[in-house]
């Protein structure tokens, strides 16, 4: 390709865009003050005519940076995506953003074609500063994946990625595979009744059936795309998707050194532990036990009855309490329920119908009975079937003795009761199984020395082995500036934080999967290690081409610095939401691609403005500002730059226009790819400009953050704190600026947001920096 | 005629909701080939039509518009709309699908300027708000339907209308002649991502959902909730428009009962709770919400939102399945009556709207499937290798709240994967 820019803007006059606007003066503007090589209208730019007309310029004429003056970016996406050539593309919202955001009028007419002159304007700017997005040559594609847990999670996720033709290391940390699972006696039924069961209380239900973990175990050893790692962990990560180093160290300290392409962390649960229950005797009363360790009950009974740990006495009467230590404010306890302790506990009482006779007394006593689905209810009715009882009751106390005494609030009778029985078995929560989160050790972090860190790290390390049963030792030992593990949600879980999007990581490439993401049972658990062996896999693929995966999926621009101007002040890779941002050794930041989302964090948090992806920089939206005209005080028209988030915002106001909403005349907007990723220059330029208000609309912040580039918004709010210095520099009001948090629903707000920066503006008049 | 480059290494999805959505994006982003095939004219299915999710009160719309750009920047994902598989032939890795395109009467040159709409006069039930209001019979589904395209109304079609909208239109993009066509292509591997639909509430005579306009189900609030929808936001009776500030939510309505729907829906607690959030955000301290409950399922990490709701001052919980509900004709306010059990208490209470929490259904009945897959009673598709090649996701599995069922299509992704892998292993 040569190196040689040649720039055009197409202008469509369908839509009704011809009949709102005056065309040749677009074209005039297009020409004159955008400087374009070429200029072109075309009464249907999607039309297949339309397209070919571009492609015929870019095939013949060498155009090689294009301006769509047309409709919204979200529409038409395919007809102007070009991806055959090596093209810069930008989109002039003509339809969205002007004709149909503004009323059909003659009043209305001049300022409706000022804005679509601005918007050609600003395009022809900005396009300007774009350049082809390519890849940068970072990248291979490496097929290996790295399993970490071996329990059913795991050995699943393994078996599903080997079957798609990916070669897979699973680590497991013990001698022997399969988990928890290996453990136990037998599985809650995966189906439900099937089709053609009568509808009649005797109809045969589910009942529990193999775990089919042996042979799993099996399958995962036989299978030569598998290398199995036992009484190993991880001591070492570096690297990027498609080019993660792995140092796989064994208990006798022998290391190995292996190419990874991405992660999936399956590293499971820890039962909790009631010992702390004074009033259960969980820590003294060797009948009070929990699920698991009955299910060891359960494979020692053999074919015989299941006998009680104190005295070997065969089990006559067993009392299981739902939720212990669960659904909790206490502070030891957990403030969450696993979800599947009900299930397991019906199955457990169907082991002793089955061991110990039909006689054996099984009681459930629960609050809020959890068997969701077709496969839960059916079991549930299986139980009841059977003849396990169900009681609603808070369990109070066990008094231990020969016979145990079991106290309870009978919730539905309304009145204390007490039961005697053999055994009772605790339903306790599932804690997770994961490593420091890497956020609650840097917010104390900032300003320490490295020794100072290390201490503190330490420290907290400690605390947090004090506060949960669980070891807060690492797990991926990520050598990442932020941390070295999987950031948490809640709780210690490593989830994500998006309901549509149950795998979008907050490290790239490495994808947690099982009961350490979120609670969950052995079927679930397997669907989700196949989810994940599939984002895993994905993530290879992507980070082969050098592109980005959610939610920019795709795309191919990545940033790179200025090395001279950069002061190593280290704010990009602190901000970057992903930890995408190392430190080489001269303490220059180095992007890894294949770890970056691409939303531009780093680039709004530059203070020295070196940071700049090939199509979207300072200089690509610093452009649009700058080309934007502002007309002369006494013309009282006052112009409002938007910058707003392409997720939600841009699409609300889009939106809108659709709907028939109005937007102020006085509107520029430009999209963002997060406010994350706007720099405080581009404000102080605007309103050096004579910009007379600026609106940044960005997605919801705080716990329930609806950025999908995890602090963006939150970011850009506390940027924006330090505007208050440059306004009051500039002798300008600190009304004139303000962010707003915007969701995709707001179709009416949005709009009624720049209103009320227009009645702003009229209160405290216009700037007074119009040139 | 539409064209369909296929091979036996092309994924087939049946459904476009959220979850068939999944599977497609997640497939074609690995670089697999995928035809997705959607029955309305639109993608997003049922959560398109969801206001908010629980538990963060966040919108459904703001992970469509993602999911829509990916589709919109996907080489390698072939869209269609408005279309039905209806026949599935062959075995793994060698399958030929039938597919029944159903004509909208728009062609792709739609811009979506919207004129036929304004120029087409007959109005129509809206499905899209569950008939809580009225459309044209040339339109737009939804404000952010993709493919962005109007559709005229197969009932306008030989009226005056139809002629108004292809003369209103400039683009050429009203075609009266459009048929219906029938179209045979190769795949691979199959996932089967048809999701669900409402309990038709009007079986579950006692409620009286037929006879009482006070007496809605819990996917119609939902329409209601949204700015977008029918009433503009507003939680309003249907009967007189008043608002309704008392109201109850029956739980399990058609759902765990033997004579419905077998099984627990698993959302419809957590739905509940959320659309209390709804009436207590509209009304606040005059607001009053009764849930009449078997059990809340809360279930997992969701136990806090339910805490928080509980502990609202102006939230009531019954542990009752409400046995009937009669109507007080002074006030068109429905009577709710049964037996609270904790402490077996008889109640006639009244409320001003009534709101079934509905379950959830298999879109595909029973006897509908053109391929041979395993099934339970309830008509949900089970993991099996008699299924073949065919990989149920998402509510086509299960009553799944939407996280799960994303989870389940990405794997549903894989399992397909693989079987295309293996083809294109064998084949070189």
């Amino acid at each position: 390709m040569s190196d040689e820019k040649k720039f055009a803007a197409y202008i469509c006059t369908g839509c009704g865009i011809g009949d709102r606007l005056d065309a040749s003066q677009l074209e005039n503007v297009a020409t004159r003050e955008g400087r374009m090589n070429v200029v072109k209208q075309h009464e249907m730019l999607c039309s297949k005519e339309g397209v070919q007309m571009i492609q015929d310029d870019i095939d013949n004429d060498g155009v090689n940076h294009i301006v769509i003056a047309a409709c919204s970016k979200r529409a038409k996406v395919e007809a102007f995506a070009f991806p055959e050539s090596k093209v810069a593309v930008t989109r002039a919202n003509l339809r969205e953003g002007v004709i149909w955001a503004r009323p059909d009028t003659d009043e209305a007419r001049e300022t409706t074609q000022e804005m679509a002159e601005d918007y050609i304007r600003m395009a022809c700017g900005e396009i300007k500063q774009m350049n082809p997005p390519q890849p940068s040559g970072q990248q291979e594609r490496n097929p290996n994946i790295l399993v970490v847990g071996g329990g059913i999670t795991g050995m699943t996720a393994a078996l599903e990625a080997a079957a798609a033709g990916y070669t897979v290391h699973l680590v497991e940390k013990e001698g022997q595979l399969g988990g928890h699972a290996a453990k136990l006696h037998k599985r809650v039924p995966f189906k439900a009744a099937p089709i053609g069961t009568p509808n009649s209380p005797d109809a045969n239900l589910p009942m529990p059936e193999d775990t089919g973990v042996a042979e799993m175990i099996a399958a995962v050893e036989s299978n030569d795309n598998i290398k199995v790692h036992l009484n190993s962990r991880i001591t070492k990560t570096s690297g990027a998707p498609g080019r993660f180093s792995v140092d796989i160290s064994t208990e006798s300290g022998d290391t190995v050194t292996e190419n990874i392409g991405s992660i999936i962390q399956a590293t499971g649960f820890t039962p909790w532990d009631p010992s702390g229950l004074t009033n259960l005797h969980y820590a003294d009363c060797p009948d009070v036990i929990t699920q698991l360790e009955l299910e060891e009950l359960a494979n020692a009974a053999g074919d015989g009855p299941i006998k009680r740990p104190s005295d070997g006495k065969e089990v006559k009467a067993v009392l299981f309490v739902q939720d212990v230590g669960q659904n909790s404010d206490k502070e030891d306890e957990l403030p969450y329920d696993s979800g599947v302790g009900d299930l397991v506990s019906i199955k457990q009482a169907l082991y002793f119908k089955h061991h110990n006779g039909d006689d054996c007394d099984t009681t459930i006593c629960y609050d809020n009975l959890r068997t969701p689905g077709a496969p839960g209810e059916d079991f549930y009715r299986s139980g009841q079937k059977n003849g396990v009882i169900f009681t609603k009751a808070d369990v109070t106390e066990v008094v231990p003795g020969d016979t145990l005494t079991v106290k309870m609030h009978d919730k539905i009778l309304d009145e204390d009761a007490e039961v005697h029985v053999d055994l009772v078995v605790l339903d306790v929560g599932m804690v997770p199984n994961s490593g420091p989160d890497p956020y609650a050790a840097t917010e104390s972090l900032e300003g320490l020395s490295d020794e100072e860190r290390e201490a503190e790290l330490e420290a907290q390390a400690e605390e947090a082995a004090d506060e949960t049963s669980v070891s807060v030792e690492s797990i991926l030992n990520l050598t990442y500036r932020q941390g070295t593990d999987l950031p948490q949600l809640k709780w210690g879980f490593t989830d994500s934080h998006f309901i549509c999007f149950p795998y979008e990581t907050r490290r790239t490439g490495i994808y947690a999967a099982g009961p350490v993401r979120r609670p969950m049972d052995i079927r679930q658990a397997q669907d989700d290690a196949a989810g994940a062996a599939m984002k895993a896999i994905q993530e290879i693929e992507l980070a082969a081409q050098g592109r980005a995966n959610h939610p920019r999926t795709g795309d191919l621009s990545f940033p790179t610095f200025r090395r001279e101007g950069c002061t190593q002040c280290k704010r990009c890779t602190v901000e970057c939401p992903f930890g995408a941002i190392d430190e080489d050794e001269e303490r220059y930041p180095q992007y890894n691609e294949s770890r970056c989302r691409r939303c531009g964090t780093c680039m709004g948090a530059c203070p020295v403005r070196v940071i700049s992806f090939e199509n979207y920089s300072v200089n690509t939206v610093g452009a649009q500002i700058k080309e934007c005209s502002i007309p002369e005080e006494w013309d009282e028209k006052p112009r409002i730059l938007v910058l707003a988030c392409e997720n939600d915002a841009y699409p609300a106001l889009d939106q809108a226009a659709i709907a028939g909403q109005e937007i102020s005349p006085w509107a520029r907007v430009i999209p963002v790819r997060c406010l994350g990723s706007v720099s405080l220059s581009w404000v102080t330029d605007a309103l050096n400009n004579g910009y007379d208000g600026i609106i940044m609309m960005g997605c919801k912040r705080g716990e329930d953050y609806q950025c999908h580039f995890v602090r963006g918004s939150a970011m850009a709010n506390e940027r924006m704190a330090k505007v208050g210095d440059t306004l009051e520099s500039l002798n300008l009001e600190p009304e004139r600026v303000v962010v707003h948090e915007v969701a995709i629903t707001d179709i009416e707000r949005a709009p009624a947001l720049i209103k009320e920066m227009e009645e702003t503006i009229e209160k405290i008049g216009l700037s007074p920096f119009k040139f | 005629m539409t064209e369909v480059v296929a091979t036996n290494q092309t994924i087939l999805v049946v459904g476009g909701g959220i979850s068939g959505m999944t599977a497609a994006l997640e497939a074609a982003e690995a670089g697999a080939q995928v035809v997705l095939v959607e029955k309305r004219p639109y993608l997003g299915g049922r959560t398109s039509q969801l206001y908010k999710y629980f538990p963060k009160l966040c919108h459904p719309t703001c992970g469509l518009e993602i999911n829509q750009r990916r589709a919109k920047m996907n080489p390698n994902l072939t869209i269609l709309t408005s279309a039905e598989v209806t026949g599935l032939e062959g075995e793994p890795g060698n399958y030929t699908a039938t597919v029944k395109i159903t004509p909208t009467y728009v062609n792709d040159n739609c811009t979506a300027c919207g004129e036929c709409a304004k120029a087409v006069e007959a109005e129509f039930d809206d499905e899209y708000n569950y008939g809580l209001s009225k459309r044209k019979g040339a339109y737009l589904p939804h404000v952010m339907a993709h493919p962005m395209k109007y559709v005229l109304d197969p009932r306008i079609i030989g009226t005056d209308d139809a002629q108004k909208a292809k003369d209103a239109c400039k683009y050429d993009a009203v075609d009266l002649d459009m048929q219906e066509q029938e179209i045979n292509f190769p795949v691979g591997a199959v996932v089967w991502a048809t999701g669900w639909q409402p309990y038709d509430a009007a079986k579950i005579q006692p409620y009286g959902y037929d006879r009482f306009a006070n007496v809605i189900t819990s996917v119609e609030f939902e329409r209601m909730a949204d700015p977008k929808g029918p009433t503009g936001g507003k939680i309003v009776r249907p009967s007189d428009g008043k608002e309704a500030k008392n109201v109850a939510f029956i739980q399990c309505a058609g759902s765990r009962d033997r004579n419905h729907l077998w099984h627990c829906s698993r959302i419809c607690c957590m739905a509940s709770l959320k659309q209390t959030h709804y009436v207590v955000d509209a009304y606040g301290d005059d607001a009053q919400v009764s849930i009449y409950y078997i059990d809340i399922r809360a279930i997992d990490r969701f136990e806090d939102f339910y805490a928080n709701v509980k502990a609202m001052d102006n939230v009531k919980f019954i542990k009752s399945k409400v046995a009937s509900i009669t109507l007080n004709k002074e006030n068109g306010n429905p009577v709710l009556n049964g037996v609270d059990t904790e402490g077996y208490h008889r109640y006639a209470n009244e409320h001003d709207l009534v709101v079934l929490a509905i379950g959830m259904q298999p879109s595909v009945g029973l006897d509908e499937f053109p391929v041979e897959v395993e099934l339970n009673r309830e008509g949900f598709i089970e993991p099996s290798e008699k299924n073949g090649g065919v990989f149920p996701a998402g509510c086509a599995t299960d009553a799944l709240d939407v996280n799960r069922a994303v989870q389940s299509a990405t794997g549903a992704a894989l399992k397909a994967i693989q079987v295309i892998n293996r083809v294109a292993g064998a084949e070189g």
